[in-house]
């Protein structure tokens, strides 16, 4: 069992992960975007979209440090394990309260306007589901995961991070994640359906964070190009003509 | 110099009666998807009047264009790069669905499916964004023909800023004494700042046309664009995500006929045609310090198409000659830069728009007849512009950043044609010093009277058809039906048993038209087949 959670899952996410991602740019550009509701509404998003974005990136580095640094080379510049995680622990609860805020309000949001209720599809309330999910176990983690059940004391960076850096030499320590506690299991097979599910969903739209803005010129000409062949990726276009009317009230509520 | 092409518009605003068949002509072309109901490439709109969406032009509001920095170069009026990308999670200044409006139907099921009753049963409007029932409060043309103005000419931010500069109260009663219609598209600026305001850079000015369109596959949905835009021509499909705007029906150009809203308006008073311009001069040009400096200084970067120098350069830059002999016989080319009647709406956003118009007249005509007077006696015509201050400069704080000396000069040739036009009617003499006193000849006045009010259809639309060694392939956008394999290949097409192949929409429209209009036969119904559309109904 281990093997396969913390041997073969990881691969295989990474895979559907990578494989998802390119599948989508190739064949359904024209899905892949933010699918942005400000038009129905902007003030609370205006308060929550920046905050959740922000917090998260805050975590997102968190968890960049947290994973990818070795203990000793912390411990090799003095930074004693109490200060690793006193900070870790107030930043990263500062921040994940603020993303936890940002996205349940967002999900408010999303609930009582009626035309972005409207606007959400299946595939939004699932992946709010997942992404909610990891958020609030990876909380969960950090708070008290540091004591197995047994009440022995628990570092993640001698699990978990073990175990995730060695991923990426593909020998992995899977004896070192499986000494982790529970918290952080559930939480990291949550993440791996986040991870798994985010290529097909609307969060792709991070993967295209517009960083070019800064050195491409404010101008752009294309021409034309030579052939019929068009450059559309061939996915979904534009809906049908027509908006189709809302039916009576009983009837299965319009989907696009 | 390097030399480039742009397909341009002008509209002659004195024609324009409102009938907003251009709008509807496109949006049923276009924009008639969900997520697009509130999306009118072409909107025309009353002045005096908010616009659309509701008071556009305030741009201390909406932060759309550019603005000069002190240094004397260009700045996004709604921040730099790194200020865009920062607040790209929410826009700050984007319009919401109110300032637009929320687009209805009405449930007309009701009409015949209520059960039998004493009362009538009504067709109530429904909301298309919720499908609830709704109260309709606002249009794209609530305030037409000044309809309910009263209650909100006020907000006209022209009109506050008019108020604004003038220390005495200008009284409404006044202003509501002139009014004509703005029918307005994307300009097509040479200097976008929809496009630098994009950050996935999806937003592309055409290198052969200059018709700026957005590369649907690469719109991330950031909608800045849409704050970029002074214009506020630039929508959000709420849909699919991502950013529409009008394309100057570039498939239609293409094959060399003009757009939708062109070819379908019943006063025929929009003209098409290829503007050369110095595509390096353009940054420069839209920095000018003086705004009201502007319109000259776009007229400068417009380049004669008879300068052997420039044909020289535009053949350098691959301009086809046919392109180059389109520019010489543009009908943009002689109002905006050989008779100097047409003029840009509001150059002091520095976009450089490329949709220009020739002021109306009739606000000051009509105003003098109402007063008795023979509005087309010259004398009377010329002392009525001086006069009549506040049309004057309502025009100019359109079309040039508040210039109401060109404005002025504008009209006072356009009534010159007019009195100088009239003697040539009615009693066969051609006053030439009518012609003088506005600096033209009476022939030039004979050649804009001709574009101007015979306007004929291949002298209005002058637009060369895309490359010819790519015309063949121009015929229709790439249809993935024409893959191999792909359902239109043989066997049942997607409409039905034999159908064939679908005919490209844009030949099919010309040649049939022709045909059928020249025919001395009825169309038969095998003929009207393929038919798609009403743009071009016939009588048939
Ligand atoms: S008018 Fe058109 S080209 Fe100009 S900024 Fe707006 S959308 Fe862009
Ligand atoms: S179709 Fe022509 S006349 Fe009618 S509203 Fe449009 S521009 Fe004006």
């Amino acid at each position: 069992m281990d093997v396969f959670l913390w041997g073969v899952l990881p691969y295989l996410t990474a895979a559907i992960f990578f494989g998802g991602l390119w599948y989508r740019y190739r064949y359904d550009q024209f899905g892949w975007t933010t699918r942005s509701s400000q038009l129905y509404e902007s003030k609370i998003l205006r308060i929550a979209s920046p905050m959740f974005h922000y917090a998260l990136f805050v975590v997102l580095g968190g968890h960049l440090v947290g994973l990818f640094i070795p203990k000793n080379w912390t411990d090799a510049v003095g930074i004693s394990q109490e200060m690793y995680h006193l900070t870790a622990l107030s930043l990263g609860m500062v921040a994940g309260v603020a993303t936890l805020l940002g996205i349940g309000m967002l999900i408010y949001r999303r609930r009582t306007t009626g035309p972005v209720f409207m606007a959400t599809t299946k595939n939004d309330k699932a992946m709010y589901l997942v992404l909610v999910g990891a958020l609030v176990l990876g909380m969960w983690a950090t708070l008290t995961g540091d004591h197995t059940a047994t009440g022995e004391h628990h570092n993640y960076r001698e699990t978990v991070s073990v175990w995730f850096r060695s991923l990426f030499i593909f020998q992995p320590k899977i004896a070192a994640m499986a000494a982790s506690t529970i918290q952080f299991k559930i939480h990291i097979l949550v993440a791996f359906l986040l991870f798994a599910s985010m290529p097909f969903t609307r969060l792709v739209h991070a993967f295209t964070v517009p960083l070019h803005f800064f050195f491409r010129p404010y101008m752009i000409y294309r021409s034309r190009p030579k052939s019929v062949e068009s450059t559309h990726t061939h996915g979904r276009g534009w809906d049908k003509i027509g908006t189709p009317d809302r039916q009576k009230k009983g009837d299965d509520v319009y989907k696009p | 110099m390097r030399v480039m092409a742009q397909v341009a518009m002008v509209m002659n605003l004195d024609k324009c009666i409102g009938c907003h068949t251009c709008s509807v002509t496109c949006k049923q072309a276009w924009t008639n998807r969900a997520g697009t109901e509130y999306v009118w490439f072409n909107n025309v709109e009353t002045r005096p009047g908010q616009g659309y969406p509701r008071r556009y032009e305030d741009q201390e509001k909406w932060k759309g264009g550019w603005v000069r920095t002190a240094t004397g170069g260009l700045r996004l009026r709604s921040g730099g790069r790194f200020q865009k990308l920062l607040s790209i999670f929410a826009s700050p200044v984007q319009p919401k669905l109110d300032d637009y409006y929320e687009p209805w139907t009405y449930d007309y099921e009701n009409l015949v499916s209520a059960p039998l009753s004493d009362d009538f049963p009504v067709a109530r409007p429904k909301s298309l964004i919720t499908g609830e029932d709704t109260k309709i409060e606002w249009s794209a043309n609530w305030d037409d023909s000044l309809g309910g103005t009263a209650e909100t000419l006020a907000n006209d931010p022209i009109l506050q800023k008019l108020r604004k500069d003038s220390a005495e109260q200008i009284k409404l009663e006044y202003e509501k004494s002139f009014m004509f219609f703005l029918p307005r598209i994307c300009e097509h600026c040479l200097n976008p700042s929809c496009m630098a305001a994009c950050p996935s850079g999806a937003i592309y000015k055409r290198a052969e046309d200059g018709i700026v369109l957005v590369d649907q596959d690469k719109c991330r949905g950031w909608r800045q664009c849409i704050t970029g835009c002074p214009y506020k021509k630039m929508y959000f499909n709420h849909r699919s995500g991502k950013a529409e705007k009008c394309h100057f029906c570039y498939p239609r150009i293409e094959v060399g006929l003009p757009t939708v809203c062109s070819e379908t308006c019943v006063g025929r008073l929009r003209y098409i045609g290829i503007i050369l311009y110095d595509a390096d001069a353009v940054t420069k040009a839209a920095a000018v310090k003086d705004e009201q400096k502007l319109y000259e200084a776009q007229l400068d970067i417009m380049l004669d198409p008879h300068d052997p120098e420039v044909i020289a350069a535009a053949k350098l830059g691959d301009i086809p000659d046919e392109w180059i002999e389109a520019a010489q016989k543009s009908p943009v080319y002689a109002l905006i830069k050989h008779f100097k009647v047409a003029l840009p709406l509001h150059p002091e956003y520095r976009t450089m728009p490329m949709v220009w118009y020739i002021p109306p007249l009739s606000p000051v005509v009509d105003l003098l007849r109402e007063q008795g007077h023979d509005a087309e006696a010259p004398g009377n015509l010329f002392g009525a512009i001086d006069a009549l201050r506040i049309p004057v400069e309502y025009l100019a704080e359109l079309f040039t950043a508040g210039d109401a000396d060109i404005v002025t000069l504008v009209l006072q040739k356009l009534a010159a044609m007019r009195s100088y036009m009239r003697g040539v009617t009615l009693r066969n003499e051609r006053d030439e010093s009518l012609a003088e006193a506005v600096g033209m000849t009476g022939k030039a006045m004979e050649q804009m009277y001709r574009l101007l009010a015979i306007a004929k259809y291949d002298e209005r639309y002058v637009i060369p058809p895309a490359h010819r060694d790519q015309a063949h392939n121009l015929e229709e956008m790439g249809c993935s039906l024409e893959e191999e394999g792909g359902p239109g290949m043989g066997g049942s097409g997607p409409f039905g048993e034999a159908s064939g192949g679908p005919v490209p929409v844009a030949i099919e429209s010309f040649n049939a038209l022709r045909d059928r209009a020249t025919a001395d036969t009825a169309a038969s119904s095998e003929s009207l087949r393929d038919r798609t559309g009403d743009t071009n109904w016939d009588g048939n």
